[in-house]
């Protein structure tokens, strides 16, 4: 259980981030989670106060440093400082590599890692403080195996593992695990756009036959962010039906 | 009321666990207290706290001896 334990997720008004949201308010973490707009916000946190009453909706768009450290400290004020952070927010531009643009790079490397870290550096002194916290990031697959038109996002994705292990290593001795999650092929948003052809090579390739659900990451969050995970970190758990294996 | 010294001496000890009495105002953090990087750090955040001031990282970089430590807060602390 999660009682009294203040979480910031990102990224939280769809997918992957609203079942990580939803599963750590149900374990009795008072939960913040953000969206890009205030709609999006909105709807969060009237989501989020049917399960647990003292959550927060946040609206945060990762790259304005600014609005990082407005977050962080909008949550401190309202719930107290936070003990565990979720980096979920991620998006994708994807596009051969002959062709991409530095935008599309830029937007994906800014998003999906540099975001994470200053994210992570805004709530470490009260991390240091406690003596305790939990950083749990989302990567991906792809970050390990590669994939043909991602080369941004698969980038970012692997960088993340390098960002994840340093800073486990930097803040072990107070207390603080750091870790990745990574999933393969999750049914939302951003896998939908994939046609038929597609999705059956994809389902071939995983031994457990299926797609992964939104539900599937956050019970491997919600493990990472339980006491029972006080001695695993620097780790990249993979939840990905079995596609790839290392 | 305590002075200064005796003020920054008590955040030394408490941070990095050694006793009051081991600290000179001489003390280097690092190669007499044995603090790491991350000590000095946490260092900084308490005489922060405790003095309810900000301590620039260009600055804080100098803060290597106790002496140093009073030095910062006896020239910044609001009169």
């Amino acid at each position: 259980m999660l009682k009294e334990q203040v979480v910031l997720v990102t990224g939280a008004s769809r997918g992957i981030g609203q079942a990580i949201a939803r599963e750590l308010a149900r374990q009795g973490a008072k939960v913040a989670a953000t969206a890009t707009t205030v709609q999006g916000a909105e709807q969060i946190e009237k989501d989020l106060h049917a399960i647990h009453p003292e959550c927060l909706g946040l609206v945060l768009d990762v790259r304005v440093p600014e609005a990082i450290l407005q977050t962080v400290d909008a949550v401190k004020q309202h719930l107290g400082p936070i003990s565990i952070l979720v980096n979920n927010a991620g998006v994708t531009r994807d596009m051969l590599a002959v062709r991409m643009r530095d935008e599309e790079w830029d937007t994906v490397l800014d998003t999906n890692l540099k975001a994470v870290f200053q994210l992570s550096r805004a709530v470490l002194r009260d991390m240091m403080k406690a003596r305790q916290g939990r950083i749990i990031n989302i990567g991906s697959v792809v970050g390990s195996t590669g994939n043909g038109g991602q080369a941004n996002y698969a980038a970012a994705k692997a960088g993340l593992v390098g960002l994840t292990k340093s800073l486990a290593r930097e803040l072990g001795s107070r207390g603080i695990t750091v870790n990745c999650v990574a999933p393969g092929f999750i049914d939302t948003d951003m896998t939908r756009g994939l046609d038929i052809v597609q999705q059956q090579a994809l389902l071939s390739s995983i031994p457990l036959g299926r797609l992964g659900q939104p539900e599937d990451i956050a019970q491997a969050v919600a493990y990472l962010a339980s006491p029972g995970a006080a001695y695993v970190t620097g780790a990249t758990l993979h939840v990905n039906g079995g596609m790839v294996m290392d | 009321m305590s002075t200064i010294e005796e003020r920054v001496k008590k955040i030394v000890s408490e941070q990095l666990g050694v006793k009051l009495e081991d600290i000179q105002t001489s003390s280097s953090f690092v190669e007499d207290l044995g603090a790491d990087s991350l000590d000095t750090v946490e260092l900084v955040m308490a005489l922060e706290e405790e003095f309810e001031c900000e301590i620039p990282d260009e600055q804080a970089e100098k803060i290597t001896t106790v002496q140093q430590a009073i030095d910062y807060v006896n020239s910044h602390l609001p009169a």
